[in-house]
């Protein structure tokens, strides 16, 4: 047996419809006086709120040092593998030479970064971050693979609260002062 | 007293509750191993003296308490059990020997507190050098510290500063900042290779690892020391900072170098390899390898490696090569060279090539100095499968002919250059010029370093199946690209007549086929026998034809290796010297007579 929908017939305000036109025209008059939420992207940029996940970074430390010693823990933990490093030595005449490694190239495919921010947590020596920068685009496949100059670009210098290798540096003088 | 009888040697032991029987002198890391008992430890190591210097194998020790009149065990009478008389004070596993009725406690409060308390000790001082440090990953300090570790320092001072970076030799770097003293190099250096260039200077916190005046660690097993460090200590020069461990694949190999068969483990990346470690086999290297052997890899991405089939010196297809070879091979009057550097299932192959065409076999014999330890004096890693194969009678005249190789075994990159006479192809030379020879079969030896001029190349017509450019694939007419080692899967007979297996660690080039590809494709478009170029099929093949093969299959060798009877071949007059774990029959019949 099919169920009958019983339909009450319209009463004559609605026949009209303008009970319904009134309704939908005092929603835009009150939208047409209220202050205005739309930014003009990209004329306008929002506010990024601190703790942001934006595209991920290098950072150099006040020093000017690269903070990144390749030391792969990035590249082991990115989920969707988008790190890749080379890792290599710092020449011994360097003034940084007694951090002794540093990556020869580091590449983040950001097609492949989702942003998680595993890298930042994972990083021992507080070199990766993500920061702001949130638009990316470009024209080929190869436009989005950040290489190491593009992500200290984009890292800039962060302040340090440890300087644990001039630190490390100081000890190494002074300890060969006294032997 | 169901229990079967133990041999005399065996003494019970109770580890934690539970008893095993061990020879009597097992120190208590290992009869715990055999429980699946981890006692951490750094200093100790199977193979080596005992020094109990790093104390973290620290347990509690008891024995059975002994009634004084009449020497017999006291028993406890609410357990019904021995009673045991505990020592107040914890003993070094590794210097603890079994005894009859030894207790050993792994788990008691005492221990566990002396574990954190040495663990604490030891890092005062180490650096926090973890993300810069080669050993992460494979660090015995880095996973001691998890488990017994603070989690934070309550050390107030400033760590103790030592040299960092010292070339201890020209493989080995030394940081003495990350050395924890357990001496086990030193020990390596002064037992097994008896070059005695290590030793501890200064005192107390000052103790420094360093070479004896005027020394360097540069003998050929230097390598073994950045392998047993427990710390980031020693570390390879030329693995530095190449790759993190955590990221490589392990792969089972065999040491190509000598006749010695070292067991070996090479360390890849999505095709490309890094390192060579030795892998433990207590029947032929114990825990050991050469550092000549370790260059190896080197061979695989060197610039003169063979990638494409050539006729004449002209590019070609695979298969079109393979046609052109057989053509040259079917026009008869061939010779074949074999190579004891070829696998056992490639010198199968190339005596059923042989007997298709009727062709008689050579092999190109490399005979240069063994060091007594883990380099023989017959430098190919084969020579017994040619002969168990049966593609030689008798083993190739030892450089008669032949020329000498005075380089690194890694294509100059290794150690200490070595004299290697290469030869055995002498009287080949002399039927090629009686005009009895017009077409060689080269499988993976160059003729021309093996004694042949360059006038008796142009005068035969030479099939080259091989890995890198040399005198002989510029002469070739055809040209076939072949794998390294570690690019294909197989097997060798080391001198011991022992079959061990090798397993392809790295892809080879897109373009080069498998050995066995080549090897059947040549069989088959010769008139020979049509094999799959299967392991598993080729291996059904061979343990029916093969006596002293029978029985065998790839899949069941196991990974240690397959000790064949040595016994038909025990005649032969074998370049081999001692070397660790192998006697020369002609030396143990004098030694018994």
């Amino acid at each position: 047996m099919p169920y009958v929908v019983e339909r009450t017939p319209l009463t004559f305000a609605e026949r009209t419809y303008l009970p319904q036109i009134l309704g939908g025209l005092k929603t835009t008059w009150k939208h047409l006086f209220s202050p205005k939420v739309t930014l003009e992207y990209p004329e306008e940029r929002p506010t990024i709120p601190p703790g942001y996940r934006g595209v991920p970074t290098l950072v150099k430390d006040p020093n000017g040092r690269e903070k990144c010693v390749s030391c792969q823990l990035c590249e082991f933990v990115c989920p969707p593998k988008a790190i890749r490093i080379t890792p290599g030595a710092i020449p011994a005449d360097a003034p940084t030479a007694n951090v002794e490694k540093a990556p020869q190239a580091f590449d983040i495919d950001m097609l492949r970064c989702i942003y998680c921010g595993l890298c930042q947590e994972v990083c021992p020596e507080e070199a990766i971050f993500l920061q702001n920068q949130y638009s990316l685009s470009g024209y080929s496949r190869g436009d989005l693979v950040n290489h190491k100059d593009r992500l200290y670009e984009l890292g800039g210098t962060l302040p340090d609260l440890h300087f644990k290798w001039d630190k490390k540096r100081a000890a190494e003088q002074a300890g060969r002062a006294q032997h | 007293m169901s229990s079967p009888p133990k041999p005399a040697d065996l003494v019970t032991v109770n580890i934690d509750g539970r008893e095993i029987a061990v020879p009597k002198g097992t120190n208590v890391i290992e009869a715990a191993r055999q429980l699946g008992i981890e006692i951490p430890h750094y200093c100790y190591h199977p193979k080596l003296s005992v020094s109990g210097n790093c104390r973290m194998c620290l347990i509690e020790m008891g024995l059975p308490a002994l009634d004084p009149a009449t020497r017999q065990p006291l028993i406890d009478p609410a357990t019904g059990l021995p009673r045991i008389n505990w020592m107040a004070r914890p003993q070094v596993g590794c210097a603890t020997n079994a005894s009859p009725g030894l207790h050993i406690r792994t788990t008691s409060p005492l221990v566990e507190d002396c574990r954190h308390g040495v663990t604490e000790f030891l890092l005062l001082n180490h650096p926090l050098d973890c993300p810069i440090c080669d050993q992460a990953g494979e660090c015995q300090l880095q996973e001691y510290s998890t488990s017994y570790g603070r989690g934070y320092s309550r050390f107030v001072e400033s760590k103790n500063v030592k040299p960092k970076r010292t070339q201890l030799g020209p493989r080995v770097t030394l940081d003495d900042e990350r050395c924890i003293l357990c001496s086990r190099c030193i020990r390596f250096c002064r037992e097994i290779v008896r070059d005695d260039v290590l030793g501890f200077i200064d005192r107390g916190s000052y103790s420094t690892l360093a070479c004896y005046p005027g020394r360097r660690l540069e003998n050929n097993y230097s390598l073994n020391t950045v392998d047993i460090c427990p710390v980031g200590a020693l570390t390879s020069t030329d693995f530095r900072f190449k790759m993190r461990v955590w990221f490589l694949k392990p792969t089972p190999s065999i040491d190509t170098e000598s006749s010695v068969g070292v067991n070996t483990e090479v360390w890849s990346r999505e095709g490309v390899i890094y390192r060579i470690t030795p892998r433990r086999n207590d029947a032929v290297n114990d825990t050991w390898m050469a550092d000549s052997g370790r260059m190896l890899y080197k061979l695989v991405r060197a610039d003169n490696r063979l990638t494409d089939a050539r006729i004449n010196g002209a590019s070609t297809t695979r298969e079109g090569a393979i046609q052109a070879a057989a053509e040259l091979l079917k026009a008869g009057s061939v010779a074949i060279v074999g190579s004891g550097r070829s696998s056992v299932e490639e010198q199968f192959l190339a005596k059923k090539l042989a007997e298709a065409l009727q062709a008689p076999a050579w092999l190109v014999s490399r005979v240069g100095q063994g060091d007594g330890l883990l380099i023989s004096a017959d430098r190919n890693p084969n020579v017994r499968g040619a002969l168990v194969i049966g593609l030689i009678k008798a083993l190739p005249d030892s450089g008669v002919g032949g020329g000498l190789l005075r380089r690194g075994p890694g294509g100059g990159t290794g150690p200490d250059p070595v004299e290697i006479g290469i030869g055995g192809l002498a009287s080949l030379a002399a039927q090629i010029d009686a005009g009895q020879v017009k077409t060689i079969l080269a499988i993976g030896e160059d003729l021309a370093a093996a004694g042949l001029t360059a006038a008796q190349l142009g005068k035969v017509a030479i099939v080259y199946l091989g890995t890198h450019r040399n005198p002989t694939s510029d002469a070739a007419r055809v040209l076939l690209p072949t794998l390294t080692v570690f690019e294909k899967n197989g097997t060798f007979i080391n001198q011991q007549f022992r079959l061990q297996k090798f397993a392809r660690a790295v892809p080879g080039p897109q373009e080069v086929a498998d050995d066995l590809g080549i090897l059947c494709g040549l069989l088959g478009a010769a008139g020979g026998a049509s094999i799959p170029p299967d392991l598993a099929t080729l291996w059904s093949i061979i343990s029916t034809e093969v006596k002293p093969l029978g029985g065998v299959s790839y899949a069941t060798i196991p990974p240690d290796g397959l000790q064949l009877d040595a016994a038909p071949f025990a005649s032969l007059p074998f370049a081999e010297g001692e070397t660790l774990h192998y006697q020369p029959a002609a030396k143990a019949v004098v030694a018994t007579a």
